[in-house]
C-alpha cells in the first residue's frame, strides 16, 4: 500500500474584497496525481509559487483539497476524526526555522510533539533522545534555539518531528533561508532519516544539487506535475527544465553543452566523478 | 541598543535557584514583592537588599546581566521620581519657581525608585533562573482551580510562553529595521515628540506585519505537531516538589516574617 496517494487533487485559493465577495481565484494546485511508496525518497522541485508549499500542507490535513482526494496510510484526510493520526503519520518541517520553534530550549521543543500526543514522561524523554541523537543535536540539547545557527535550528525541527514517530516526514523548502553549510547539513540529516531510519521522505525544494539523491522527482509548474522521474530521466531534460525556469546542476549543465557540442557524452550526468568519467572513457576510446 | 532588554530571558547555568520547582519561585517573587511594599522604613528595605543580593548570589548569574535589564526601566524609574519628588505636599526643601520640592517627595521618590530596583531585579532573577515552559507550567498548576469554571488557564499560559520564546526575534527584527530605514535617512533622534512617534510608523507597519506573518506560520507548526490546547497533554517535565523546594518555602516564610517583624518594631 501506498504511503500517500492523491487522486486529481485541485486546490483554490480565493481572494476576497472587503464584504467577502470573491473577486478572484488561484488555482495553486492543479489535478496532481502523486503516489509514494514507504521508504521512499521523493523530491518536489518548482520555482517560486508553483504550488508546493500548497501541496505539501495537504499532506498533514492543513489543508484539504477542493476536488480529488487526498489519502494518508490509507487514511482519507478529510475524515475529521483521524486528523491527529494523520498528522503523527506524516510530520511537516518548515522553511523559517525561526517560526516552528515553540519553546526555548532544545529538548523542551522536541518533546513538545509527543506531549501532544499524550505519550508518558518516560517514554517522552526517551524519544528525544533518540531523535536528537538521530540529528546529530544531542549535545545541544540545553541549549536556547536562539543561538543555534540555521542548520542546527532546522535538525532540531526535523527531531521535533522525528519524535512523533512518523512514517513520512514533508519538508517545504527546508534550506531555503540557509548558507551552504547549513543546507548540507539539512540535507545529510533528511538523507539519513531515509536510509538508516527508513523513513519516507519527501522534500520539496529548488535547489537542484538536493534532489539527485532522491528515488523519484516530480516537477511541478502552475500547480500541476509536468515532468517526473528519476533524477538522472529528469536532468537529461536540460531545456525542458530552463522553460520551467529551473538550473540544473552545473555539472550537468556542463555535460549538457559538451553533448550538444558534438562529444558522445551520456545524458543525465548527476556528478562531477560521473562526467570525469565519462570524459577519460572518451578521450581513451579516440 | 533594543537587543539590551534581558526582562524575560532565561539564562542558562546549573544553580540551586535553577534547580527550584517554578512554581516556589513564582510565589516566592509574589511575596518577595508585597514584602518591599509592605512598609517604608529603611530598614525592611535593607532587609530585603541583602535578602536579593544572597538569592543573586546563588543564582550563579553575572550581576552586570541583571544590571542591564535595569537599564531598559530607567526611563520609568526617572518618570516616577520626577512625578513624586515634585507633587507630594510637604515640608519644603528647595524651592525653584512654582516648583517645590518636599522632604516627604525626595523621601517617597527614593523609596520607590528602591522599589521599583528590588522589584525588577527580582522579578528578572525568577525569569532568568526559570525556562518560559517552567513558568507556564506553574502558573497552569497554580491556577488551576480557575480551569474548573472555564477559564482558558492553560491557553493563557502557552501565549505568554509563546511571546517570552519570541521577544528576543522581534527584538532582533525591530533592530534590523530600524537600520534599514536609517539606510535610507530616516531619523528617529531629532525632532519634537510628535515627529519622533511618527517616524516610528515605518518601524511598527513591517514589525507588526512580520509578527503576524510569524504568527500564522507559528500556529501551523504547532498543529502540525498535533496541539489541540491543554486537554490530553502530557508533560515531559511535570512539576514535583522536593527536599530544596520544602526549604525554600520555609525559608520564604522565614524571610517574611523577618520584614514584619523589623517593620513593625521601627
Ligand atoms: N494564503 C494564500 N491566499 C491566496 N493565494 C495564495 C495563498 N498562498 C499561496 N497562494 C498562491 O498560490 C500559488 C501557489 O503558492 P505556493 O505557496 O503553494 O507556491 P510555492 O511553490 O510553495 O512557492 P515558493 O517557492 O515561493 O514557496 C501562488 O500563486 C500563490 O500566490
Ligand atoms: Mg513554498
Amino acid at each position: 500500500m501506498n504511503i500517500i496517494d492523491l487522486k486529481k487533487v485541485v486546490y483554490e485559493y480565493f481572494r476576497r474584497d472587503d464584504e467577502g465577495n470573491v473577486t478572484g481565484i488561484t488555482t495553486a494546485v492543479d489535478h496532481v496525481d502523486l503516489s509514494v511508496k514507504p521508504g521512499d525518497f521523493i523530491a518536489i522541485l518548482g520555482h517560486n509559487g508553483s504550488g508546493k508549499s500548497t501541496l505539501a500542507k495537504h499532506l498533514n490535513a492543513i489543508l484539504y483539497p477542493s476536488e480529488g482526494t487526498v489519502w494518508v496510510d490509507g487514511m482519507d484526510t478529510t475524515e475529521e476524526d483521524k486528523l491527529m493520526q494523520i498528522r503523527q503519520t506524516t510530520g511537516m518541517v518548515f522553511q523559517n526555522p525561526d517560526n516552528q520553534i515553540i519553546a526555548q530550549i532544545v529538548e523542551e521543543d522536541v518533546g513538545f510533539g509527543p506531549e501532544n500526543l499524550g505519550v508518558p514522561t518516560k517514554k517522552i524523554w526517551e524519544r528525544v533522545e533518540e531523535s536528537l541523537k538521530a540529528v546529530g543535536m544531542y549535545e545541544f540539547r540545553k541549549k536556547s534555539p536562539n543561538r543555534l545557527s540555521g542548520g542546527q535550528k532546522q535538525r532540531v525541527s526535523i527531531a521535533g518531528v522525528l519524535a512523533m514517530h512518523p512514517k513520512c516526514i514533508v519538508l517545504d523548502e527546508p534550506t531555503a533561508m540557509l548558507d551552504p553549510a547549513g543546507r548540507r547539513e539539512v540535507i545529510r540529516a533528511a538523507r539519513a532519516l531515509n536510509d538508516v531510519e527508513k523513513i519516507t521522505v519527501i522534500l520539496i525544494t529548488h535547489y537542484m544539487e538536493e534532489v539527485i539523491y532522491a528515488d523519484h522527482v516530480y516537477v511541478m509548474d502552475h500547480g500541476s506535475v509536468k515532468m517526473e522521474g528519476s533524477p538522472r530521466e529528469v536532468f537529461s531534460r536540460v531545456d525542458e527544465l530552463s522553460a520551467l525556469h529551473l538550473t540544473v546542476p552545473q555539472v550537468t549543465l556542463l555535460a549538457d553543452r559538451l553533448k550538444k557540442s558534438g562529444l558522445p557524452i551520456k545524458s543525465g550526468i548527476l556528478t562531477r566523478d560521473e562526467l570525469t568519467a565519462e570524459l577519460v572513457r572518451i578521450k581513451s576510446g579516440r | 541598543m533594543i537587543r539590551e532588554i534581558t526582562i524575560g530571558q532565561y539564562y542558562q547555568t546549573d544553580s540551586v535557584l535553577h534547580r527550584l520547582d517554578p512554581r516556589v519561585k513564582l510565589i516566592f517573587v509574589i511575596l518577595y514583592i508585597v514584602s518591599i511594599f509592605l512598609y517604608r522604613k529603611p530598614l525592611p528595605f535593607l532587609l530585603a537588599a541583602l535578602f536579593l543580593a544572597l538569592c543573586v548570589g546563588l543564582s550563579k548569574v553575572p550581576f552586570s546581566y541583571i544590571v542591564r535589564g535595569l537599564k531598559a526601566v530607567v526611563v520609568l524609574m526617572l518618570f516616577t521620581a520626577v512625578f513624586n519628588l515634585f507633587l507630594t505636599p510637604g515640608e519644603t526643601l528647595v524651592a525653584w519657581g512654582g516648583l517645590k520640592i518636599t522632604k516627604e517627595g525626595a523621601l517617597i521618590a527614593a523609596f520607590m525608585a528602591a522599589r521599583l530596583v528590588l522589584l525588577i531585579i527580582s522579578s528578572s532573577l525568577m525569569t532568568l533562573t526559570t525556562t518560559p515552559t517552567q513558568l507556564t507550567d506553574a502558573m497552569e498548576k497554580l491556577l488551576w482551580p480557575l480551569q474548573k469554571i472555564h477559564l482558558p488557564v492553560h491557553e493563557v499560559a502557552m501565549m505568554m510562553s509563546i511571546a517570552l520564546r519570541f521577544i528576543p526575534i522581534l527584538l532582533e527584527e525591530t533592530d534590523k529595521i530600524m537600520k534599514a530605514q536609517m539606510a535610507r535617512g530616516a531619523d528617529f533622534e531629532s525632532g519634537n515628540l510628535l515627529r519622533r512617534l511618527k517616524a516610528m510608523v515605518p518601524i511598527l507597519v513591517p514589525l507588526f506585519i512580520s509578527a503576524f506573518r510569524r504568527a500564522n506560520d507559528l500556529a501551523m507548526a504547532m498543529e502540525a505537531r498535533c496541539y489541540q490546547g491543554g486537554e490530553g497533554r502530557t508533560k515531559m517535565k511535570p512539576l514535583r516538589y522536593k527536599g530544596a523546594d520544602t526549604v525554600a518555602y520555609l525559608i520564604l516564610m522565614v524571610y517574611l516574617a523577618a520584614v514584619i517583624a523589623v517593620g513593625k518594631l521601627t
